[in-house]
């Protein structure tokens, strides 16, 4: 029975996510809200439930299972990226390399600094 | 059993969900096999490896992309109570994150900033076509929240998504090579990194090779990104003059 409980908590804050998400109007899916009400909810209670772990970390240990079928998407349109791939591929690269080094760099250096601070 | 029967038979069976799922689920478990004896590189991803072996499954057997996702839909529908579970390893390291919110936030900033600006100024530079550039822009958002942000500023929901794709596996890709050029050790730097770069993908990608720590600041990372992301793309599309 664990993994029931577990399952119906999160497809429970999922609901919950997609009502507030709709009532609020806001440009953000149910899911990331419902992410933020589970979250809500296990501050409140202080702990995590063992149904709930299990259940929740099973998927995702799954994680990259789950974007197989939207990727295989990626063939409707052959077409459309086909024509630009150069320009796709060379954006994708430099770009992304680019927000990586930023965050990286940008984040590294502002905790650093915090955690030296207290821990000095 | 005669050849017209066979023929029934797989007509029969290829607009049914077991061909799909079954079929995604051997996709996958080769891919990882695949993907250890290239010695986990990057550049075969069990996702992008699944992937690749389903749409040559699709081509040779001439099921249409349609069919193959009303049955894949069962396996796709799980993204959701995912996303709702990332909430449990934030919770594990709530300490950390409340600590670093300021930087975490200011990091986000600067990396949202950083990857829609060079991808539409990289993108307009290079000549891309309207749609395919507005299709772009919201790339390193995880596609649920970047169909709706290609939709609202006018780039096609679907082509979004499949970008979104190609930019976790390049952000898979890149990420490992480029923080180890750069130093960075902090499991939750290299997390929360992934995350924003790399969305979903990264963030399977830390949980599956850099331990819980860095999966719980990736799915960090990938929320507030998409959340962030939508209230300011439209400004800096915006400006762009797009």
């Amino acid at each position: 029975m664990p993994l029931i409980m577990g399952m119906s908590v999160l497809l429970g804050c999922q609901f919950i996510g997609e009502l507030l998400v709709r009532a609020l109007s806001v440009p953000v899916p149910g899911p990331v809200m419902g992410m933020v009400v589970l979250l809500i909810g296990l501050m409140i209670r202080g702990r995590v439930p063992d149904a709930l772990r299990l259940a929740g970390e099973g998927l995702l240990r799954y994680l990259t299972l789950l974007f197989v079928p939207a990727g295989v998407g990626i063939m409707v349109h052959f077409g459309l990226i086909g024509a630009d791939i150069w320009v796709l591929l060379v954006t994708l690269v430099v770009s992304t390399a680019l927000t990586i080094a930023v965050t990286a760099k940008v984040l590294d250096s502002l905790a650093r600094r915090r955690s030296g601070g207290e821990e000095a | 059993m005669s050849l017209a029967s066979l023929d029934q038979l797989w007509v029969y069976l290829s607009g049914n969900p077991l061909v799909s799922l079954l079929a995604t689920l051997i996709a996958f478990y080769l891919a990882t096999h695949v993907n250890r004896l290239l010695g986990r590189s990057p550049f075969a991803h069990p996702v992008l490896v699944a992937i690749a072996l389903l749409i040559a499954f699709l081509l040779f057997t001439g099921i249409d992309y349609a069919t193959y996702f009303e049955g894949a839909q069962f396996i796709h529908f799980l993204l959701g109570p995912a996303t709702v579970a990332l909430a449990i390893p934030l919770f594990d390291h709530r300490e950390r994150v409340r600590r670093l919110l300021l930087p975490l936030l200011i990091a986000c900033l600067s990396g949202i900033i950083t990857a829609v600006s060079s991808t539409l100024g990289l993108a307009l530079l290079l000549g891309a076509q309207k749609p395919v550039l507005l299709s772009l822009a919201p790339r390193s958002v995880t596609s649920p929240i970047a169909m709706g942000i290609a939709e609202q500023i006018g780039g096609i929901p679907s082509l979004a998504a499949a970008l979104v794709l190609l930019t976790g596996s390049v952000g898979c890709a890149l990420g490992p090579w480029i923080l180890r050029l750069l130093r960075i050790e902090d499991p939750s730097v290299k997390g929360f990194t992934m995350g924003l770069a790399a969305h979903g993908f990264g963030t399977a990608h830390c949980f599956a090779s850099m331990g819980a720590m860095a999966g719980a600041f990736a799915g960090l990372a990938m929320g507030l990104t998409g959340m962030l992301t939508a209230f300011i793309l439209p400004l800096i599309v915006q400006l762009f003059g797009l």
